[in-house]
């Protein structure tokens, strides 16, 4: 196994991991900590193909990954600001138990 | 591949897997900064210097706060006796797992991928800058707009119900209850002025 395939299986591990706790959990803000996860999974995959490839010094994949970082950290705040929300209006951030569209 | 790397690796995916499993939340979130970090390790062993600190900054510094923030605000002490998992976890878990053993596979089998790293460039943060100012710089300036809607748009969301709302917050989630008080707030302030 190379070490780029090495990359590659922890990205996919990792992006199985959040995609489970995504899934699995009642809880909103952990299904929000998956999502982050996945997109964690997806910056290493770049990383690491930025960093085998045939020409790293373009600095591509670099910059999608500070993008990516960027989108995440301001994903990171409207999600939270809509569980806070949510909480305030049903006093629960249980997924399972958020039922109305309006109520 | 060296041992750093599986060190790394390993302690990132026990990290993960115990921020998605504890029943604590502020534990989930505790194993949620150790996974951060060790990507953050992981971007440095590949020489992505200014990613892995930009990582540490922007994940370990801002998003896991906020995290702790959210769970402290929204503890419940109803039901410490549920189960954390929703009723169809099994489903999850298994396309969870389909999904790992495709992309695995896809890793393992593909032909042509690169076996040796190339001799290490020196992506300087000056050569970054370059980059940004001049071929990236719609993206850049996309981005400051997202960044900017994204942040105000989660102070409106989080505000106080009681605070004044937009015409649209009004009409979708309080009718009744808000739209009072937003006709009532304004007399209520410019009578004390005057």
């Amino acid at each position: 196994m190379t070490p780029l395939q090495g990359c590659l299986l922890v990205s996919a591990l990792l992006f199985a991991i959040g995609l489970a706790g995504a899934v699995t959990r009642r809880n909103a803000i952990l299904a929000l900590v998956g999502i982050e996860l996945m997109l964690n999974a997806a910056n290493l995959n770049f990383i690491a193909f930025w960093r085998y490839g045939p020409n790293p010094e373009a600095l591509s994949g670099m910059m999608v990954v500070i993008f990516s970082i960027a989108i995440a950290a301001a994903e990171a705040a409207v999600g939270l600001a809509l569980i806070i929300a949510i909480y305030r209006h049903y006093r629960t951030v249980n997924l399972d138990e958020i039922k109305n569209l309006k109520g | 591949m060296s041992l750093p790397f599986i060190i790394i690796a390993v302690v990132t995916l026990f990290a993960a897997a115990a921020a998605m499993s504890l029943r604590n939340l502020v534990h989930c979130a505790l194993s949620l900064v150790v996974a951060l970090a060790g990507l953050a390790a992981l971007y440095l062993s590949l020489d992505a210097q200014f990613v892995g600190f930009a990582q540490i900054l922007v994940y370990v510094g801002a998003v896991a706060i906020l995290i702790v923030f959210a769970v402290l605000l929204t503890r419940s002490d109803a039901t410490p006796n549920q189960t954390i998992l929703a009723p169809g976890w099994l489903f999850g878990i298994v396309v969870s797992a389909v999904v790992f053993a495709t992309l695995g596979w896809a890793a393992l089998n593909s032909a042509g991928l690169p076996t040796e790293m190339p001799p290490a460039p020196v992506p300087t943060v000056k050569n970054i800058g370059d980059l940004l100012m001049t071929q990236y710089i719609l993206p850049l300036e996309v981005i400051g707009l997202l960044l900017t809607a994204a942040l105000i748009g989660a102070v409106i969301i989080a505000m106080r119900e009681d605070a004044p709302k937009t015409k649209m917050e009004d009409g979708g989630l309080k009718m009744e209850k808000s739209a009072p008080s937003f006709i009532l707030h304004p007399p209520s302030s410019s009578g004390g002025a005057s």
